[in-house]
Parts: structure tokens; C-alpha cells; sequence
């Protein structure tokens, strides 16, 4: 962890020396300097929003903990000006195999096409992760963040709401129009609302070993049913930065968590594992889950993202990508809200949206889990089954669940405008905008990913040319694309393959939400069309 | 498509024959092997979720039937 910083300090801020009559008031208040805070934060302060982020430590979390980073959430990352740093340092990958004891049952590649800025997925420390927002928190002075404020009392009205803060210099009161509550799965604002946070709690346990060591394995991620190492369970061996390996071990439901989780009781299960034991721990974790969401994302004027409002199993790597999911969806709302260019109704769609793809995400990893931990002699007789025809048959291959990795939902939302014409392909209204090579004015090689960017932070218009320049509402940002051969203060497609993603013909335009989904697609587009759409997506209905 | 309950062998003996004489020699644990694997093949076979559920319920119908005569039988 050298040259990362992960120790802050607590600075009084002039806010503690306002009386109680005289309390501050900010725009928005985030709880909680975790993945989906910071990026939350980052993602306000880039629309122009001032933040205060409080964060009840004054250090980054210590263990791996999240690893596993998805290409949306990698997406994002760069619209904040980050996803670079983070694919440096991380470990990309796309491939994953999995083995029912010792031999190969099958390997899936999640990017199995070439022309996308960001890969399947990278491997990150948590902590990398944390360290690198915080480095770009630290660039914007519209983002106040202030370690050791922990947010122990909250008051809701109509219009506010008033937290009571306690720091190393005691106790100090703010208000603020909207509150975000990013503070994990023990969320304590969720409990200060008084929401229910209900779900299934399973009884499997597992164990993490993070362990260093030098070793040749590819970077892909290895799922074994039952392997000869780990009799009758389950095992799992990713890799990350720094010739660090997550080792994950399904154990025994009656299991013992204080012994099994004895350094020299983890030790030999990994050295047959590796087939040595030259490796150190470096992070040693024993969990249990629940996979739980809350009913209401919104409390008044209390928003809920990330851990705080859902939490799923780890296999298929769903925890913070969705938080960091629900971060990019509830930015530009905010944003809209507090500037009066969208109605209040408009967050409403945050929860409508978020809610949905929680729900999404606990059914694929609820049966990744039960797959793995089958629940019933009948559930076991059935996945016996099922990997026994794995060995011969496709179907079976198809069947078995080593973990189904986190893909962006599809929204089913009022935001969107039903697809009025004929299409073959392309992502549909409430989905999230594929990625394809172009080229700029000179004709330097880029992504349609950084001509998003380089259209602002508004709604955008990704128009596929036919030499026409129709009239476009204002303040809306373009992305023009013409064909082989480029145009005209747009980009050039060169492999054809931003067309075909987006099974375009000249003509054709997809409306973007600022978070890079399709609120609306048209084979030629009106005015009349494109603001009623545009109205619709910005919430006015 | 839904689910056809029509007899559609020719000869349904035949049918029936083929899938008992399957699970001939086999013990209790080796049959419920048999029959999950079968279960899935043919599943995958018929390759339509509605289907599926519908032979689904059925055959839960039938468990259900047989569990409320025995309850009956019992109060009687």
C-alpha cells in the first residue's frame, strides 16, 4: 500500500462554531466516504454542486474487500476522471473457467468482442479504489469532505433535514436539502429513518484469504465444484495487484468462525489448494450473507444508496458495482432537482430504477448461491445432475452457476420513450449505451464512451449522419457520427461497428441520459419528437 | 405453446416401458439420480419456459391431490 494514502485527518470545520439558531444549510449532505459516496460526490461537484461528504473514520477500510470492478462501473469512473488510474493499476480480465473436481468444465468470456475502451472487468483492491477518489475528491473544492463526522442524530422535515454530527470536538448540527445515505450495509441513518431492511439471511459461511505470492496462474477467474483440495465445497481463486490472490472457500454450515478463521487452521487448506505454501496472508475474513434490499430507496428527503440500501451475495460481483450503479443514476437527478430543471418527481425514477435492478441483482446472486450451497437433498441430486451434463452436453454447461457476473439492468422506467420504429439490434430505451471505436476530427482513434464525455454532462444526442443538420433543443449535447470517412466537426466510424451496435442507418439518433443510458432512439427524428422525449426523460410528465 | 396433454406416442406402453425399465436395478437414491437428470434433458428439450411451468404445475397439482386424500383417508 505504499504511495497510497490512506490515513486523514479531522479538521474543524467553521460549521461547529455556528450556534444552534444559526445552524448551516447545505445543498447536499453525503453519508459516508466509502466507493458509492465518493463517487457520488465527485459526480455532484462535476455538475457544479457543492457537497459535504462526512465519513465516520479518518482512514480507508483495511482487507481487499470489493475487488472485482465491472466495465460499466469503469465507465463511469472515467466521466469522473479516474477509470484510467484504476485500469492501470488493476488486473483486467474477461475469462472466466470453471472445473468440477479436478478437470475443466467449461470457460465464458464476458468481452468476447474487440472495440470497447474498458474490459470486462478489472481487479482492484477496495482500498486503490477508495485512495484514487479520495486523491480526486481532493481536486474539487465543491466537495467538502470531513473525516470523523459521524451522523448521529437526523431530523426530517418537509423541505430538510437537520443532522446531528458528533467529531473529536463534540457534537454540531447542519442542515441540508437532501441527504445521501452511503454508509454501508449497517447503515445508521437506515435505522434513524426507521425502514425495515428484510431479506434472506444464508447459513453457508465462507472464508476469504487474501495471500501474496508469486505465481503463474493466468488472470482469470477459477470456480472449482467440489475440487480435490476442498472436498464437497466450493473455491474460488481471482487475482489482483500486487501478486495478491482472493481465495475464497466455501465452508461447513456448522463451522466454527473463530477456528476456522485461526491463520494456521487456513493454512493448510490453501497450501493443497496451491500445491505450496510459500504465500503470506495479507487479509483473512470469514463471512456469512444476506441478500436484503429496503422497500423505499427514499425517505423524504433521505436518499439511499449502495451497501445502506441493498446488499446481495458476492458471487458475481454485484455489491459495489451496483452502488457505484446507483451513484451514476442518482447524480444527474439530483443535479436537475436542485438546479429546478426537473421536477421533484424526478428522483422518484431513482427509486423506481435502482429498486429494480436490486431486485435483479439479489435473484441472479441468491441462485448463484444456492447453486453452490444447495439447500435440500433434492437441490444437491439436481445440481449433481446438472454438472455431471456439463461434461457432455452444452446445456448443461449453460446451467451451471459458478456466479453470474454483474451487466447493467435494463431500466423499465418512465423515462423512457417506447421505441416508436422498427429496430434489430442496438440497446434499447433503458439500457446502457454500448461502447464502439471511432474517430476524431484528425482522425485519431477513440471510444464513443470518450465522445459522451466530450458532449457535457447533459442530455446528449448520439446522431448517426445523413448530411442533415436538423434543428436540436438547446442545451443538448451532440455526438455526430458520420461514416468511414468522418464529417464535419464529428467522428469518423471506421469499422463500421458504432452503426452496427447500434444498428443505425444515416438518419438514425439515440437520446443519452446523462448517465450514458437511452432514454429514447429514432430511425429519423422531429423536433416535436425529440423534446417530447426529452421532456419525459428529464422527468416533466 | 402450451402444454400438451393429448397422448402423443403411438404407443404409450412403449413410453412407459422405457422408463421403467431405466430405473430397473437401480436402488432409491440411484432412481431420483436418473430421474433428476432426466428431468433436465428433457427440459432443456422442450426449451420453452411456459411449458415447463405448466408440467411444472401439474405435476405439483397431482402431489397436492394425493396429500389431501391421504389427509382425508386419516380423518375418516
Amino acid at each position: 500500500m505504499a504511495l497510497t494514502k490512506t490515513q486523514f485527518g479531522y479538521r474543524r470545520h467553521p460549521d461547529q462554531d455556528r450556534g444552534a439558531a444559526n445552524i448551516a444549510e447545505h445543498a447536499i449532505v453525503v453519508v459516508g466516504a466509502g466507493p458509492v459516496g465518493l463517487s457520488l460526490a465527485i459526480d455532484l461537484a462535476q455538475r457544479g454542486q457543492s457537497v459535504v461528504l462526512l465519513d465516520d473514520a479518518d482512514r480507508i477500510g483495511e482487507g481487499s474487500r470489493a475487488i472485482c470492478f465491472s466495465k460499466r462501473s469503469l465507465e463511469f469512473w472515467d466521466r469522473l476522471g479516474i477509470g484510467q488510474r484504476m485500469v492501470d493499476k488493476g488486473v483486467v480480465w474477461s475469462v472466466g473457467k470453471i472445473f468440477h473436481g479436478d478437470s475443466l468444465l467449461y470457460q465464458f468470456n464476458l468481452l468476447p468482442e474487440e472495440g470497447h475502451k474498458r474490459p470486462a472487468f478489472i481487479n482492484l483492491q477496495q482500498f486503490y479504489a477508495e485512495a484514487y477518489l479520495v486523491d480526486r475528491v481532493e481536486e474539487l473544492p465543491a466537495v467538502d469532505l470531513r473525516w470523523r463526522n459521524k451522523v448521529t442524530g437526523l431530523e426530517p422535515h418537509n423541505d430538510h433535514v437537520v443532522l446531528t454530527i458528533q467529531t473529536p470536538d463534540g457534537p454540531y448540527r447542519l442542515a441540508a436539502q437532501y441527504v445521501v445515505a452511503c454508509d454501508g450495509a449497517r447503515s445508521s441513518l437506515r435505522q434513524m429513518v426507521g425502514a425495515e431492511f428484510t431479506g434472506q439471511v444464508f447459513e453457508d459461511q465462507f472464508l476469504i484469504a487474501d495471500v501474496k505470492m508469486t505465481a503463474a496462474f493466468p488472470t482469470e477467474r477459477w470456480f472449482w465444484f467440489d475440487p480435490p483440495f476442498h472436498a464437497g465445497r466450493s473455491a474460488l481463486l481471482h487475482k489482483q495487484p500486487d501478486d495478491i490472490w482472493r481465495i475464497d472457500l466455501q465452508l461447513n454450515r456448522l463451522a466454527d468462525p473463530a477456528v476456522e478463521k485461526l491463520p494456521e487452521n487456513v493454512r493448510p487448506r490453501i497450501a493443497r489448494m496451491l500445491g505450496h505454501d510459500k504465500f503470506d496472508f495479507e487479509w483473512i475474513s470469514l463471512y456469512k450473507f444476506q441478500c436484503r434490499r429496503m422497500n423505499k430507496f427514499i425517505h423524504g428527503r433521505v436518499i439511499f444508496a449502495g451497501d445502506a440500501a441493498h446488499q446481495v451475495s458476492p458471487f458475481g460481483a454485484r455489491g459495489a458495482n451496483s452502488g457505484l450503479e446507483d451513484a451514476e443514476n442518482l447524480a444527474w437527478k439530483l443535479d436537475r432537482v436542485l438546479r429546478g430543471t426537473s421536477p421533484q418527481a424526478l428522483l422518484e425514477s431513482y427509486h423506481i430504477e435502482r429498486s429494480a435492478a436490486a431486485d435483479e441483482n439479489i435473484r441472479e446472486s441468491t441462485r448463484s448461491t444456492d447453486f453452490m450451497a444447495p439447500n435440500s437433498h433434492q437441490e444437491a441430486r439436481l445440481r449433481k445432475a446438472v454438472l455431471s451434463l456439463a461434461r457432455e452436453t452444452e446445456f448443461g454447461k449453460r446451467m451451471v452457476n459458478g456466479g453470474r457476473l454483474s451487466t447493467p439492468s435494463v431500466y423499465d422506467t418512465p423515462l423512457s420513450t417506447a421505441d416508436a420504429d422498427s429496430w434489430h439490434g442496438g440497446p434499447r430505451p433503458g439500457a446502457s449505451m454500448p461502447d464502439a471505436p471511432v474517430a476524431g476530427a484528425r482522425g485519431e482513434p477513440m471510444y464513443l464512451t470518450d465522445a459522451f464525455i466530450g458532449a457535457g454532462t447533459s442530455f446528449a444526442l448520439l446522431e448517426f449522419s445523413n448530411g442533415a443538420a436538423p434543428e436540436l433543443p438547446d442545451g443538448l449535447g451532440t455526438i455526430r457520427i458520420g461514416g468511414k470517412g468522418g464529417l464535419e466537426g464529428g467522428f469518423a466510424d471506421p469499422t463500421g461497428l458504432a452503426a452496427r451496435r447500434y444498428d443505425a442507418e444515416p438518419g438514425a439518433a439515440y437520446l443519452l441520459r446523462p448517465d450514458g443510458y437511452v432514454a429514447a432512439r429514432f430511425r429519423h427524428p422531429t423536433r416535436a419528437a425529440l423534446d417530447a422525449a426529452l421532456a419525459r426523460a428529464a422527468g416533466h410528465n | 405453446m402450451a402444454l400438451s396433454t393429448r397422448s402423443n406416442f403411438a404407443k404409450p406402453d412403449d413410453a412407459f416401458r422405457a422408463i421403467v425399465e431405466a430405473h430397473r436395478g437401480l436402488n432409491d437414491e440411484q432412481s431420483a439420480d436418473l430421474d433428476a437428470a432426466l428431468v433436465l434433458i428433457l427440459a432443456n428439450h422442450i426449451g420453452d419456459l411456459d411449458v415447463l411451468k405448466e408440467a411444472i404445475a401439474l405435476a405439483a397439482r397431482r402431489m397436492l391431490d394425493t396429500s389431501q386424500r391421504q389427509q382425508q383417508q386419516q380423518q375418516q
